[in-house]
């Protein structure tokens, strides 16, 4: 608990995966948050990442 | 253990592409001295495609190149034609070449000679003739023509002797050059024509030819900063050529666009020789004054060869000021560089940019890769009227379809499964 506490009490530096809204939410409290740009593989197509899956 | 097969297969086809060292070693008519040309084909841009199915720009070059061949006299006649399927239509990528925009070349056309002098093959372009009103975007009037018959009667001639004068020129340390004063190779070509100029006037001045020849022709390549793009295209063509046909490869060796259809062909698939389409998209750019998206075709041109070899769109972070020319901001530059390391097998040895500590630019785009991230290769590239016979009306940034990646893949898990490796 208290290394947790400690970090808080620290500057935090965000890196946001996912929904973009919950780093906007830190952006607005003045928090530095940057949003990785993440898709799922091949877009999420189940036939692309069957074909893929086949390479590996 | 296919993984290792594919990778493998990959290694050995970056390796070739890397080894690459076209050269430009001469210049002639297309009948010539390309394979496979006759009196009544037509070279075009892109996969293939018919006359009925041709966008507006290719139509006007068609027409334009037959009028300009004396086969036609007017745009009735080369319409009436050119729907008789007299006339052969075939794309560039077929007779080893490739053509910027439209990309249509007639026999007597003048033909730079590429050749690859690690492995032998070779490649063709055709002399570029400037921006605006030109054939390849589809304007075939009568300063059009007449411009074509100067190249075919000077300009290539001049040139040609002007080049046996100077010996072969090494392309590839030219394109590197390039790369590190600010042009990608695609569309900003400014250094590199400069450079062009300065290898070749000397010997321009000593040619055979009339003083006032000699002075059309250096006038003509310093008022086109475009005029190297027919360089670093077919050198490109010849560096990846000789990577065609790896079996295993999912390299991509071909990307071109006909102006109606966007192809890719990859490496370790049917040898390299089939196509995998999908309707052209539209450009996101800048327009000449007077112009909007509303008169644009869609995307056209050889040129994206360009992207594939590791310059062009993948080395705008080497050219920010081309942001003017086709939209975005410097950093919209250096992005598209940087994500492009995301679908490529490697990293270029020879062309680098310094703004990324001289990194190697992003090579060999490898369809998995591209099938998994989503991110398409980045292409800017110049926007045709729609319409034929009125030319170039901005420049921009495009993405090819995914579906030509998607349906490429398709095909070489069935090929590897009727071999029974998957």
């Amino acid at each position: 608990m208290s290394n947790i506490n400690e970090l808080f009490g620290k500057e935090l530096k965000v890196i946001n995966m996912g929904l973009d809204s919950f780093g906007d939410d830190l952006k607005e409290q003045n928090i530095k948050t940057v949003q990785m740009r993440w898709r799922p593989p091949a877009g999420g197509s189940k036939k692309m990442m069957s074909l893929l899956s086949k390479l590996k | 253990m296919v993984m290792e097969k594919i990778n493998a297969a990959n290694d050995k086809a970056l390796e070739i592409i890397l080894n690459g060292q076209p050269s430009l070693v001469g210049i002639g008519k297309c009948l010539d001295v390309v394979p496979g040309m006759t009196e009544k084909t037509l070279l075009h841009a892109g996969p293939p495609i018919t006359w009925d199915k041709a966008s507006g720009p290719l139509r006007g070059a068609m027409m334009g190149a037959l009028i300009y061949e004396g086969l036609a006299e007017d745009e009735e006649s080369a319409t009436k034609l050119l729907e008789s399927g007299e006339i052969t239509l075939d794309p560039w990528h077929h007779h080893d070449g490739v053509g910027p925009m439209a990309g249509v070349a007639s026999a007597s056309m003048p033909v730079f000679i590429i050749k690859n002098e690690t492995y032998g093959n070779y490649s063709y372009c055709t002399l570029n003739e400037g921006l605006g009103k030109v054939l390849r975007f589809g304007a075939y009037n009568k300063e059009v023509i007449d411009r074509l018959k100067w190249m075919e009667r000077v300009l290539g001639p001049l040139l040609k002797e002007a080049l046996e004068l100077h010996g072969p020129m090494d392309l590839k340390t030219l394109i590197a050059q390039m790369l590190q004063m600010g042009d990608e190779g695609h569309n900003r070509n400014k250094s590199g024509t400069g450079m062009f100029i300065r290898a070749i006037a000397p010997h321009v001045a000593a040619t055979s030819f009339d003083l006032q020849d000699k002075i059309d022709v250096l006038k003509f390549m310093d008022s086109n900063d475009h005029f190297v793009l027919n360089l670093t295209m077919p050198a490109c063509k010849a560096t990846l050529d000789a990577a065609k046909g790896i079996p295993y490869s999912t390299i991509v060796t071909t990307q071109a666009r006909n102006g109606t259809e966007f192809g890719i062909r990859v490496s370790g698939i049917e040898g390299g020789d089939r196509w995998f389409t999908a309707p052209a998209e539209y450009i996101d750019g800048l327009y000449f004054p007077g112009y909007s998206q509303e008169d644009a075709n869609p995307d056209i041109g050889d040129s994206v060869i360009t992207e594939i070899a590791g310059i062009g769109g993948f080395a705008m972070a080497t050219a920010p000021a081309i942001v003017q020319f086709v939209g975005g901001t410097p950093q919209d530059a250096v992005n598209y560089s940087t994500s492009m390391y995301e679908i490529t097998h490697g990293e270029n040895n020879v062309y680098q940019i310094p703004f990324l500590n001289f990194r190697g630019t992003a090579t060999g785009i490898d369809i998995r890769k591209v099938v998994e991230t989503g991110i398409l290769p980045v292409i800017n590239t110049g926007i045709a009227h729609k319409d034929p016979g009125v030319g170039q009306v901005g420049a921009g940034i495009v993405r090819p379809p995914m579906k030509c990646y998607e349906d490429a893949l398709q095909a070489f898990v069935e090929m590897l499964e009727k071999e029974g490796l998957v």
